[in-house]
């Protein structure tokens, strides 16, 4: 665009020697479009070439298969679209430009470049695919029969989702009391004055010890330390709840962290309407600070319970036999890793509905506190 | 009779002096404008009242009963002063209605549905009696305020602290919520108000104290502050406020 600024303003020479008036040129769209058909034309032959090898692998597939592999081919083509369209305003820009039309070539400059950055990007994605494509038939199709054989997963899919109740038992539980201890932790912390020192010390070499400690190690000492030492209470637990003793040790650390954050976030004027309003300190942090810190800090505490979810995979360690444990006495019979394969979607399927889950939470405050979403 | 008795009350934060020996008496009744340019003071006084700020000497007394230094109870203090902010601070978690009846029910130990008719009743008088169950960020600064105002008086304070709160406010919501401390000053309740606005603190206030680097340079009814300043300091002060024309 031509610079607004007079020359008499400006000390750069640029600037300056630009004459307020002189209209831009359109830019160029031919050698943009040249480009994207070429990157297009690349990235197509490499899909179809990674879609023939899927095809020599299977040896003649079915019928659906192979109508599959011809529509996903017919897919790569795709970008191909924008890349000739470009060439279609690239004509039109020189057509308008030729007439002096200059705004309209502008315009049509703009939708070509628009339409071979479009051939571009999805032409790189499709490349992208391809190559995935080409490593599951590497090797004559090793990794997928490594991984991804369907009998095997037929034959281990019950055993494992069983074992994975474990998971989420455990999972569940050491959440619960996460909540809790992290709330108590991070509220240790900040209690205030000479009084509180002790105990905000305490919490500080807390947090501080097992969120260093490694989660694996905390469940084998506790798995085996708590009944080797036959501590009483401890002793007569099951394996399950030894779990979730240390699962809750680990992630209450971070989860007090978590909380900590909030509750600072919170503007020092909401304890300064609270007190004047007569609330005591206990009564304002409890109706007042954490309630607004709890909405505040959901996103990275379900980060940190998707770490707990994962971190019960580790419980093997300690004899427990979770869905991983499980899933690898599976693949050590068959000799085949798909039914770890199992463990890994299933963690994966749990895991999301709680990121929607959440997301339409925090969707429903925002309506509901009137703030724009 | 003197209700709020200031006694040479001083207040640092670190080495800078906010109140150097700050004394004033207020009767009941009385409503008292604190003018002054911005750090002279008029909101750490307001907030060692309140004692939201702990004060370094001097004394605080409050219907004869002594409110400063250790071992006051702050919260039934704060029961009978109510204080009102620049920037609202109402709680963003809570409706209107929940806003007005947490003190009453949680400190006052209310019945809900008596708290929720006194808030209702309340906020008729405001005019926002349809507002009760919205959220406070989906109301305007003007609305917010008459909130915050309130709440403020749910708990039936004998003395309102007034926080410069127009400051925050577009022009034109300045209006509404000067109107309700007007008529709050009608009713005789006893209010100190830290104010920009000259033209309200004349038309309402019964004393008028001008506050120059944590001092009260000068004290005196609207009409001799406004038409006869005697120290220098008020009448640049003055000067400078009515050439941004706010006089």
């Amino acid at each position: 665009m031509v610079p607004v600024v007079s020359p008499a303003l400006t000390s750069d020479p640029r600037i300056a020697a630009e004459a307020p008036g002189t209209p831009t040129p359109p830019q160029r769209v031919l050698p943009t479009a040249i480009v994207a058909l070429l990157i297009a034309a690349l990235c197509a032959l490499a899909a179809v070439l990674a879609l023939w090898s899927v095809d020599r692998m299977l040896d003649g597939p079915p019928a659906a298969v192979g109508a599959a592999l011809v529509a996903v081919g017919a897919g790569a083509l795709l970008p191909l679209v924008p890349a000739v369209r470009a060439f279609g305003n690239a004509r039109s820009r020189a057509r308008l430009l030729a007439e002096g039309r200059l705004a309209a070539a502008r315009h049509e400059a703009a939708a070509g470049r628009e339409h071979a950055h479009t051939a571009m990007g999805y032409a790189v994605a499709v490349l992208i695919l391809a190559m995935l494509i080409s490593l599951t038939t590497a090797n004559d199709g090793a990794i997928t029969t490594t991984f991804l054989r369907w009998q095997f997963l037929q034959s281990s899919f019950l055993d494992v989702l069983g074992a994975f109740w474990v998971n989420v038992k455990v999972a569940v539980g050491a959440q619960v009391l996460v909540l809790v201890v992290g709330l108590l932790v991070a509220v240790m912390r900040l209690l205030p004055g000479r009084a509180g020192r002790p105990l905000r010390w305490m919490a500080i070499g807390y947090v501080d010890t097992f969120r260093a400690i490694p989660s694996i190690i905390v469940l084998y000492l506790v798995g085996f330390g708590l009944k080797l030492a036959e501590v009483p209470l401890v002793e007569d637990l099951s394996p399950i709840w030894l779990a979730i003793i240390a699962l809750t040790l680990t992630y209450s650390a971070y989860v007090a962290e978590v909380y900590r954050a909030g509750i600072e976030s919170i503007h020092p004027s909401q304890w300064a309407a609270s007190r004047s309003l007569g609330l005591s300190y206990g009564m304002t942090l409890r109706t007042v600070i954490v309630p607004q810190a709890v909405r505040r800090i959901v996103p990275p505490l379900l980060n940190d319970f998707i770490g707990l979810q994962k971190d019960t995979a580790l419980i093997g360690v300690m004899g427990v036999v979770d869905a991983f444990a499980r899933s690898r006495l599976a693949a050590s019979n068959v000799f085949n890793l798909t039914p770890v394969i199992v463990v890994a979607v299933l963690f994966v399927l749990i895991t999301i509905p709680q990121a929607r889950y959440v997301d339409r939470l925090l969707a429903k405050q925002q309506r509901r506190t009137g703030r724009a979403a | 009779m003197t209700f709020l008795e200031i006694n040479d009350v001083h207040k640092r934060y670190g080495q800078h002096d906010v109140l150097r020996g700050v004394s004033l008496d207020v009767a009941k009744h009385e409503v008292v404008c604190l003018i002054g340019a911005s750090g002279s003071g008029k909101s750490t006084l307001l907030r060692c009242i309140n004692a939201l700020e702990p004060i370094h000497s001097g004394e605080i007394s409050v219907d004869g009963d002594v409110v400063s230094g250790q071992g006051v109870d702050v919260n039934r203090l704060r029961r009978n002063v109510g204080m009102v902010f620049q920037s609202y601070n109402l709680f963003p978690h809570m409706s209107v209605l929940r806003n007005i009846t947490l003190a009453p029910v949680k400190v006052g130990g209310k019945p809900r549905a008596e708290a929720d008719e006194l808030a209702l009743a309340l906020l008729d008088r405001v005019g926002m009696k349809d507002k009760a169950e919205a959220y406070p960020d989906a109301l305007s600064g003007g609305q917010q305020q008459r909130v915050a105002i309130v709440r403020a008086l749910a708990s039936s304070p004998q003395v309102l602290l007034l926080d410069e709160i127009t400051a925050a406010l577009d022009p034109e919501l300045v209006g509404d919520v000067l109107a309700i401390v007007r008529e709050l000053a009608q009713d005789g309740l006893t209010m100190l108000l830290a104010t920009h606005e000259m033209g309200f603190a004349r038309e309402v206030a019964s004393q008028v104290c001008f506050l120059h680097q944590g001092r009260i340079l000068e004290r005196g009814t609207p009409a001799q502050i406004f038409e006869d300043p005697q120290e220098d300091r008020t009448r640049q002060f003055l000067s400078r406020v009515l050439v941004a024309g706010r006089l």
